[in-house]
């Protein structure tokens, strides 16, 4: 029983820290579909959106709602300056360049934010309340109900967006194959530009969300980035629910490989399966291959 | 970055070249932090005191007639810079006795250059490697980690705590941590039930408490720097356990008091070093005027309040002039007025060296507190 309640613990946990993971690889994914690009600054819009709000809530003396919204916003601009700036003027680069390109960002962002606001880590106060909930033997915080909101939201408004509107399916035409989606008419250029308006978007979202539990700095980024990469991959870089799977299976197995096996080891359990998968499936957990048509 | 650097060097370049006119019988002193990098909240505070430390004396008169010019130097924290720039400080501006470095890893990669060019050196860096086994030339001013360690566990015994769990960061504040824990632990007859660590970066900790809620032991004793223990804390207030929780002198501000929200970390209790709380101690205390009155110079000049590490550097440059008063003006003379030099009051606490101890701290370094509403209370 004790054991029971433990792993019950674990899982939560694991589910948890997933949807974080989850809600980050979707960004990845959304940059990479329509442009092929791996945005490795995409930490740092993470990063940026609980950095954000807390200098909204506590210098600008912003309600929290309005906090948030102000943090979202200035982030999805600092994507679009980003695009803009660094992305676009190089049209005919290899997507390796670009990966470079988004590398270098992340490190002129971490720097500029700590440059601003310091090195130390801070705490957004959390969204309704600290009382943990009771489930099944195991705790959780009602900021855990909000990733998990959040994430569902977030996957759901995605689904319908590819799916159910002209911008969308532009999009995923883009991804298919960019010269015949610009044959029929879609502006490739303006469908990458949106895909860093809603990453950006989504990743300071999650950035926001998260702040109350894992607090924030400058540097966090870099290692939620990773985890978020990883569950991308994973879940084969698709939009959808392969990638929010990708994260929460992630999630779950460093808990438990924490719990269950060695806390030492947690990181290096999570890293060893994204290798494992990648030499297995490197499609993706869940996605068909891909044939190449000539 | 690089513009940062072209203004750092820049005005070193202006510092050099307007100290250059000074008279002869100045007293030069080395300075050797890791200003930028990941660790500069060390570096930063350190720099910042020595150079207050130096403007004060010069305003005041200097020290037996001559004044002081400290010569500081960033690291970034890179061991092989921290060489490059030891070898520079000995034979280009031929101090008389370095600060520094800030970080164990680059103490340890100096040490042999003190001891080769003969050149005392202060570290300001907590490894208990650095002055153990004794090196002549070098001291260091942070109290060992094996106090603080020894201090919690003398507070466990008191309270009765035979079972304990260990939670530690798993970079090499909270291995050493760690380790002291785990030695002197089996020394004085506890029990660890439970050893997790986590990493850095990690966002939560509720995995390994978890199991140790499971292992129920008596106390959690966790060892690291913000933000990790800080979100152990508020996990441990997840999880509902009631254990008795020790954190280590690495969370001694009030910083963490908020990260973790002072609901959740109300009655745990931590060994602090005597700054974090000098406004609580007693007057008849002969550090409370020495830390009153550091903070008070350090916020003027800096606006902020002063730091534990920047302390380290207060200490070094202390125990150097100290010998200096006494007449000490090679380096020589300085080693063995460091050594000889008897009681010295500083920030880390009262040093005492002897040719056995280079570190001369005590269980005294530090003053055990409990967190109360959100404020620090010092255990009886």
């Amino acid at each position: 029983m004790e054991l029971l309640n433990q792993v019950t613990q674990f899982v939560i946990s694991g589910l948890a820290t997933g949807s974080i993971y989850a809600l980050i690889g979707l960004s990845f994914a959304i940059i990479f579909n329509s442009t092929g690009i791996i945005n490795f600054a995409q930490g740092e819009f993470v990063m940026l959106g609980g950095v954000l709000t807390i200098f909204s809530l506590n210098v600008l003396q912003l309600p929290l709602a309005a906090a948030i919204v102000a943090a979202v916003a200035v982030t999805t601009v600092i994507g679009i300056l980003f695009e803009r700036l660094a992305i676009r003027p190089l049209k005919n680069a290899t997507p390796l360049a670009l990966i470079i390109i988004t590398i270098g960002a992340s490190i002129l962002i971490r720097g500029v934010v700590m440059l601003l606001w310091g090195k130390d880590t801070q705490a957004l106060p959390a969204f309704s309340g600290t009382d943990p909930i009771t489930v099944a033997g195991a705790t959780l915080l009602p900021q855990h109900l909000w990733i998990f909101g959040v994430t569902v939201m977030v996957i759901v408004g995605c689904r319908l967006f590819f799916n159910h509107t002209i911008s969308g399916k532009a999009m995923r035409a883009c991804s298919f194959n960019r010269r015949a989606a610009n044959l029929v008419g879609i502006s490739v250029g303006r469908m990458v530009l949106f895909s860093f308006v809603i990453s950006a978007a989504v990743g300071s979202l999650a950035g926001v969300i998260i702040a109350p539990l894992t607090m924030t700095s400058y540097d966090v980024g870099v290692m939620l980035g990773l985890k978020g990469f990883c569950a991308a991959i994973m879940g084969g870089m698709g939009s959808g629910l392969g990638t929010v799977l990708g994260g929460l299976i992630l999630g779950t197995l460093e808990s438990l490989g924490a719990g269950l096996v060695s806390s030492g080891y947690k990181d290096a359990i999570a890293f060893f399966i994204l290798l494992l998968i990648l030499f297995i499936r490197p499609q993706g957990l869940f996605k068909k291959g891909e044939t190449e048509r000539v | 970055m690089r513009k940062m650097l072209a203004v750092i060097s820049i005005t070193m370049l202006l510092l050099t070249t307007a100290t250059a006119a000074f008279a002869a019988g100045t007293i030069k002193i080395g300075g050797l932090f890791a200003v930028t990098g990941p660790a500069s909240f060390l570096g930063e505070p350190e720099k910042k005191t020595l150079e207050l430390l130096a403007n004060e004396l010069n305003a005041k008169g200097g020290i037996n007639g001559s004044k002081v010019e400290v010569v500081i130097y960033d690291t970034g924290g890179d061991v092989t810079k921290a060489l490059q720039l030891a070898n520079k400080l000995i034979k280009n501006d031929k101090v008389v006795a370095i600060v520094g470095p800030s970080t164990t890893g680059e103490s340890m990669a100096v040490v042999p250059i003190a001891e080769k060019e003969q050149v005392p050196l202060i570290s300001c860096a907590a490894g208990i490697k650095i002055t153990e086994p004794v090196k002549k030339w070098v001291f260091k001013t942070p109290a060992n980690d094996h106090v603080a360690a020894e201090k919690i566990l003398i507070q466990a015994e008191k309270l009765k705590q035979k079972n304990i769990a260990l939670i530690t960061v798993s970079d090499s504040f909270g291995s050493s941590g760690r380790e002291q824990l785990k030695q002197m632990a089996a020394k004085r007859g506890f029990k660890i039930v439970a050893d997790e660590v986590y990493s850095p970066k990690d966002t939560d900790m509720t995995p390994q408490l978890t199991k140790i809620k499971a292992a129920k032991p008596d106390a959690i004793i966790c060892w690291g720097t913000n933000p990790g223990p800080a979100i152990i804390t508020r996990n441990i207030q997840q999880l509902g356990i009631k254990t008795q929780i020790y954190q280590s002198h690495g969370v001694a501000s009030k910083k963490y008091i908020e990260l973790a929200t002072p609901q959740a970390s109300e009655g745990i209790m931590l060994p602090a070093g005597k700054l974090a709380v000098f406004d609580l101690l007693k007057s008849s205390d002969p550090q409370a005027k020495l830390l009153k009155d550091y903070n008070t110079s350090y916020k003027k000049s800096y606006g902020v309040e002063a730091s534990t590490f920047g302390g380290y550097a207060y200490d070094g440059f202390q125990l150097i002039l100290a010998a200096v008063k006494k007449g000490a003006t090679t380096p020589a003379q300085i080693r063995d007025g460091i050594e000889k030099n008897g009681r010295l009051v500083g920030v880390s606490g009262i040093f005492k060296m002897t040719p056995a101890d280079h570190n001369g701290l005590d269980l005294g370094a530090f003053e055990m507190v409990r967190i109360v509403k959100g404020d620090w209370v010092i255990v009886k």
